[in-house]
């Protein structure tokens, strides 16, 4: 006899390799938009952690035409694909990818 | 702090004799109903609502305050007995106010003098009938000697109950906030509103109690004095406020930016000057160092604003606490992560570590090579 409801959910199983959780470094997989300064009143938009089903390369694609930037993707080695704009366009980059469906709570906006 | 100084006389007058009483009542009438009212209806607010005022003498201080209550009540409305039901309850449970009620009710609300002389004759009576009350229970010096202490206690409630009240007035908050440019916290507006809530409720006390128009003059007179005398009433009255000097950012040079009180403001969050840095530098995407007099020089333009808006954000994610919004709040290590713990909740909790991510190549590739 087996009674579904008591047997759904083992709290104290082992869990496994804890190195295999993402979450465990609280480290969600936040967007990450950032900037930086360069010389003069110029700046740098920066967009780290784009998750796996978009495509980065026509994502940039669609950002340069559609803020009138250029742009470019850079390959790091621990953070993956990273998009590189020219001009502070973090404002515009989340509310882009909102609109494009991507919930609000997983962008992470930093800079000042 | 001047209209007090009158409350002083009623006191007096009932202290004497009946005979003088009666000779001198018609004199001050129309002060008397008028004078002691705010005083005495706030004690009774503050006893019957929140403020537990001398625990050692409550009885007594009840009984004084329902007679005041009975004596100065004239100047309140009709209104405000239905706001306040348990005052009327109170009143209710003696008898002989609420005869007095009605005479002096009719009184004051026609300040004209033909019912002036009519209301003078009820008041001499509730006079009469509060001395003799008073003289059954206690000698004329122990009841003096505990007049003025609850006179003085009323007040001090009252002071107290402004204190609060500054905390939440509107006015006194916007230019705190102008001056500390810093810090109206989201987290730290709710308890604001808590203590807006607060003020409303008294300032109808107040539009009750002051009949007069230029009560709000005396009041704000007030509060302009009060907090001129002690600005630290500002900060520790509103409990939860939490403000914080904002940064002095200066210019050096061109491209560098000294941040120059961070070790100040450091202290104030109770964080370590290393950690705040590291946070400041992983935000705003640029390096710096600590010189000489301990202040950060942060390389790249930024302003004050900026930084404060960085500065910000590193309060709520590492200072107040996420359930209890308190900002007391101790950050502490272990195994490379960083644990949070609240003071005032106890609470604890693991917060991120701060990462700077990606850093872009900036500037010449040459002078980066050397590393």
């Amino acid at each position: 006899m087996s009674v579904q409801n008591l047997t759904a959910f083992d709290p104290f199983a082992d869990e496994g390799d804890l190195g295999n959780n993402q979450d465990v470094g609280s480290q969600q997989n936040y967007i990450h938009i950032r900037i930086q300064q360069r010389n003069g009143r110029k700046t740098l938009t920066t967009l780290q952690g784009l998750p796996t089903e978009y495509d980065a390369k026509k994502l940039l694609k669609a950002f340069k035409k559609e803020f009138a930037c250029n742009g470019t993707l850079v390959e790091d080695e621990e953070m993956g694909q990273v998009i590189q704009l020219q001009g502070d366009q973090r404002l515009k980059i989340s509310n882009f990818l909102t609109e494009n469906g991507i919930d609000k709570k997983t962008i992470k906006l930093h800079g000042f | 702090m001047a209209s007090e100084e009158p409350l002083f006389d009623p006191s007096l007058k009932k202290r004497k004799k009946k005979a003088v009483a009666f000779t001198e009542d018609p004199l001050g009438a129309d002060a008397d109903p008028t004078a002691p009212a705010p005083e005495t209806i706030e004690s009774t607010t503050t006893n019957g609502d929140v403020v537990d005022l001398g625990p050692t003498t409550a009885h007594e201080q009840m009984k004084l305050n329902g007679e005041d209550v009975a004596g100065g009540e004239p100047p309140v409305d009709d209104d405000f007995k239905a706001m306040f039901g348990d005052l009327k309850k109170k009143k209710k449970k003696k008898e002989i106010p609420m005869d007095l009620d009605l005479g002096t009710d009719s009184g004051t609300s026609a300040p004209a003098p033909a019912p002036a002389a009519a209301a003078t004759e009820d008041l001499d009576f509730s006079d009469i009938k509060k001395k003799k009350k008073k003289s059954t229970k206690t000698k004329y010096d122990l009841e003096a000697f505990e007049k003025e202490l609850n006179d003085s206690k009323a007040k001090t409630a009252e002071e107290e109950e402004e204190d609060v009240d500054a905390a939440a007035n509107p006015n006194l908050d916007h230019v705190d906030e102008a001056e500390l440019g810093e810090n109206p916290f989201a987290q730290a507006d709710a308890p604001v509103g808590v203590d807006a809530g607060n003020e409303a409720w008294l300032k109808s006390d107040r539009d009750y109690t002051y009949p007069e128009a230029s009560s709000l003059k005396l009041l704000t007179r007030f509060y302009a004095s009060l907090h001129a005398a002690n600005p630290s009433l500002l900060s520790a009255s509103s409990q939860k406020r939490y403000t914080i000097a904002p940064p002095s950012i200066h210019r050096e040079g061109n491209k560098k930016s000294i941040f120059a009180n961070i070790s100040d403001i450091c202290k104030r969050m109770h964080r370590q000057p290393e950690h705040v840095i590291q946070f400041l530098f992983a935000e705003m995407g640029t390096t710096g160092s600590v010189d000489g007099a301990g202040r950060l020089v942060i390389k790249g333009r930024f302003q004050q604003k900026q930084v404060e808006n960085v500065l910000r954000r590193y309060i709520v994610e590492y200072v107040t606490c996420k359930t209890c919004k308190s900002p007391d709040t101790l950050l502490t290590k272990e195994n490379r992560i960083f644990f949070m713990s609240c003071e005032s909740c106890g609470s604890r909790r693991s917060v991120n570590p701060i990462k700077s991510g990606f850093q872009a190549q900036v500037g010449k590739r040459s002078k980066n090579k050397t590393g």
